[in-house]
């Protein structure tokens, strides 16, 4: 589904990513970890199209369509999602009635009717319940005044709606109670199925306590530096990035 | 009289009514003499120091006329005619009992002319317009206010009782209809007055019923009474030719309660001054703006807040959406009197330029003179927020429609304050239609 080759990012002027190969197939769910740095973030946001995150080499096709010629919106119709680490607080713009433009933006595009009101307040009740969403964030500015749990429920809460065929968690457990996390958790497992994929970008292993990936990979240095499966996650838990480091050439010297 | 005259300065030397009683007349000549004393502002003067009225001084505006023919239905299809229930309407200043519709008023509740107001035969009402009109504006150092008074006849009067709650709103639609290819001028003037512990809701409109050159000089005198709760509008929308300077002097008594919403979305020269003075304790005050402007249009709005006493707040948010090459300036004064602890004044000034030609002059203006008090302000002038727009377009909503969504939020926030059904859905749509043209003219560019 998603085929990553050779990816090279600027930001800010550096150099952040600096060859990234990566290979994202249907129902798999990966874990992205690395130290602070690692680029890890700049590998979520350059694949959703972040305007200041410059791809300056390498290639990216999801579902065989090239990826990096495709706008941001035009990314998110065709089904890709980035659960941001810092939602942007939007005020003014109803919540209720932005997730019905976003998501009947994708529903044209895939040429499937429109919701009218009616159809998507039952719909956004009963996904807002499993996610533990209070009614009244729905009548709220999009984030605004939200706690940052609220902000990251409030992501998850519209990847359940979009139902994205690749998730992109960008740091998403940073900053939870293990109460939000759980609730995160549930929300992306009950999206696990054949017809899509997950990726974790996270610092921590604790998230994958809750979210358990087929795939662990380590970045360092702009770089994949080492992959395997769940149990690395254990590994990086109890030994820390000190041994991955080690022999990668850091970002900065 | 012959000397007077001839030291008087062209624009009041003739043409100005006469008659009414003796106070009136008086009050026309002050507002000649100081007039002429003053002339018109330059740039040189602080308060215009980014809005030449060039233009306006160096017309030839010929007096509005009285007899316009506009029908009713005519004036049923102009913007905002059906605003409230209740519509007082006054053609180029001047009351017109025919276009108005101001029957199953509550008792004691008068809204109409101001000038059978002055000239009625209800001693109350008289001596409620000799009270105020002139003594609420004070047009010493104002000369667009002197000017108008020079010219004080006749236009809107809305008068509430003690103790009385309006439920309905009423309107006051100013139209300036210039059927003539000559610009002409009109000196508009109104009076609102509400006696303590009333309640009412008054909205002012300002349309053209032609695409000609006219100029509106408006004074509104507004008298808020004890624990009164005055929620007034104001909508300008004239048409492109249209020079429009409007001034509202607002009075505000002990615990009153007065909300201002301002719109301006029409005319080519605009000028809006609001000067509120809180002038009892507990007193507050509101003044919500939205202005638009594109093509080569300058709207500048002035504003004065004068906490003369303790314990009162107020709150002042205007937005600007500017597009082409239109100018734009705001100058917001708050004044703490030395009496005035315990003041909490807040103001906020936001402006979103949607082109690189567009511009605006903005400016704070804090004179504070007592010592226990908490004043903030705060300006943010430029694009939209990068991060908004990407957050958006990253849920699947393209560049185009992220922005317009951005836009009307931006303006939503003042247009959700509107507490008139029927006024705040014409605004929309009013607002939103003469946006998506300029954003159509952004994107062609």
């Amino acid at each position: 589904m998603l085929e990553v080759k050779n990816l090279h990012v600027r930001a800010e002027g550096k150099e952040i990513l600096r060859g990234i190969d990566l290979s994202v197939n249907v129902g798999e769910v990966h874990a992205i970890m690395g130290p602070n740095g690692s680029g890890k973030s700049t590998l979520a946001r350059a694949l959703s199209g972040h305007p200041e995150y410059e791809v300056t080499g390498g290639t990216v096709l999801f579902d065989g369509k090239d990826l990096l010629e495709m706008d941001p919106d035009q990314r998110a119709r065709e089904g890709i999602f980035m659960a941001f680490q810092y939602p942007v607080e939007i005020a003014g713009v109803n919540n209720a009635y932005f997730l019905k433009a976003a998501l009947n933006a994708k529903r044209k595009h895939h040429g499937q009717p429109e919701l009218d009101a009616v159809e998507f307040m039952q719909l956004i009740r009963e996904k807002a319940k499993d996610l533990d969403i209070d009614q009244s964030m729905l009548s709220r500015s999009v984030n605004e005044g939200f706690s940052g749990g609220e902000k990251k429920r409030n992501e998850i809460f519209q990847m359940t709606l979009l139902e994205p065929t690749l998730a992109i968690l960008d740091e998403t457990d940073s900053g939870l109670d293990i109460d939000a996390l759980k609730i995160v958790a549930k929300g992306v497992n009950a999206m696990r199925s054949p017809e899509r994929a997950t990726i974790v970008v996270t610092h921590y292993q604790r998230l994958l306590d809750y979210i358990v990936p087929d795939f662990v990979h380590v970045l360092s240095g702009g770089r994949i530096v080492k992959s395997g499966g769940k149990e690395l996650a254990l590994e990086l838990e109890s030994k820390g990035y000190g041994w991955i480091e080690t022999g990668a050439e850091p970002v900065q010297a | 009289m012959t000397q007077l005259a001839e030291k008087l300065h062209p624009w009041v030397a003739s043409g100005r009514p006469a008659g009414g009683p003796r106070w009136l007349q008086d009050l026309r000549e002050r507002g000649a003499v100081t007039f002429s004393a003053l002339g018109f502002p330059t740039v040189r003067d602080e308060e215009w120091r980014f809005t030449n009225v060039a233009p306006i001084a160096g017309g030839d505006f010929e007096l509005g006329g009285a007899s316009t023919g506009l029908s009713p239905a005519r004036v049923d299809g102009l913007p905002y005619a059906a605003s409230a229930a209740h519509r007082v309407v006054v053609v180029n200043g001047r009351f017109s009992p025919e276009l108005s519709r101001v029957s199953g008023l509550p008792r004691g509740v008068t809204a109409g002319s101001l000038g059978a107001a002055i000239n009625g035969e209800l001693q109350a009402d008289r001596e409620i317009v000799q009270r105020y009109v002139g003594q609420l504006a004070d047009f010493n150092t104002r000369a667009f206010a002197a000017l108008n008074t020079a010219f004080l006849e006749d236009g809107g009067y809305v008068h509430v009782p003690d103790g009385l709650i309006l439920e309905d709103p009423i309107q006051i639609l100013f139209v300036s209809a210039n059927e003539t290819a000559a610009p002409t001028v009109s000196y508009p003037r109104c009076l609102i007055v509400l006696g303590d512990r009333s309640q009412a809701r008054v909205v002012e409109t300002y349309v053209s019923a032609a695409d000609a050159v006219t100029l509106t000089n408006a004074v509104t005198e507004v008298f808020v009474g004890e624990g009164a709760v005055l929620d007034h509008y104001k909508v300008q929308q004239e048409s492109e030719q249209a020079f429009h300077l409007g001034a509202m002097h607002v009075h505000a008594t002990r615990s009153a309660n007065f909300s201002s919403h301002s719109f301006s979305l029409g005319g080519r020269f605009v000028r809006n001054d609001v000067l509120a003075t809180l002038d009892g304790e507990g007193a507050e005050v509101t003044l919500n703006g939205l202005y638009l402007a594109d093509g080569d249009r300058l709207v500048d709005n002035h504003t004065t807040i004068d906490h003369a006493r303790p314990h009162c707040p107020s709150h002042e948010v205007y937005k600007g959406i500017l597009g082409g090459h239109a100018k734009a300036v705001f100058n917001g004064k708050i004044i703490v009197r030395q009496d005035a602890q315990k003041t909490d004044a807040k103001q906020t000034n936001r402006a979103l330029l949607l082109s690189d030609d567009a511009l605006i002059h903005t400016k704070p203006q804090l004179e504070i003179f007592a010592d226990d008090v908490k004043c903030t302000h705060g300006a943010a002038i430029g694009q939209l927020d990068e991060d908004a727009l990407f957050y958006l377009r990253a849920r699947g909503l393209t560049y185009y429609e992220a922005r317009d969504m951005l836009i009307h939020a931006f303006a939503g926030e003042i247009l959700e304050r509107v507490k008139i059904e029927p006024l705040k859905e014409e605004l929309e749509s009013q607002l939103y239609s003469q946006l998506a043209r300029d954003l159509a003219e952004v994107d062609a560019a």
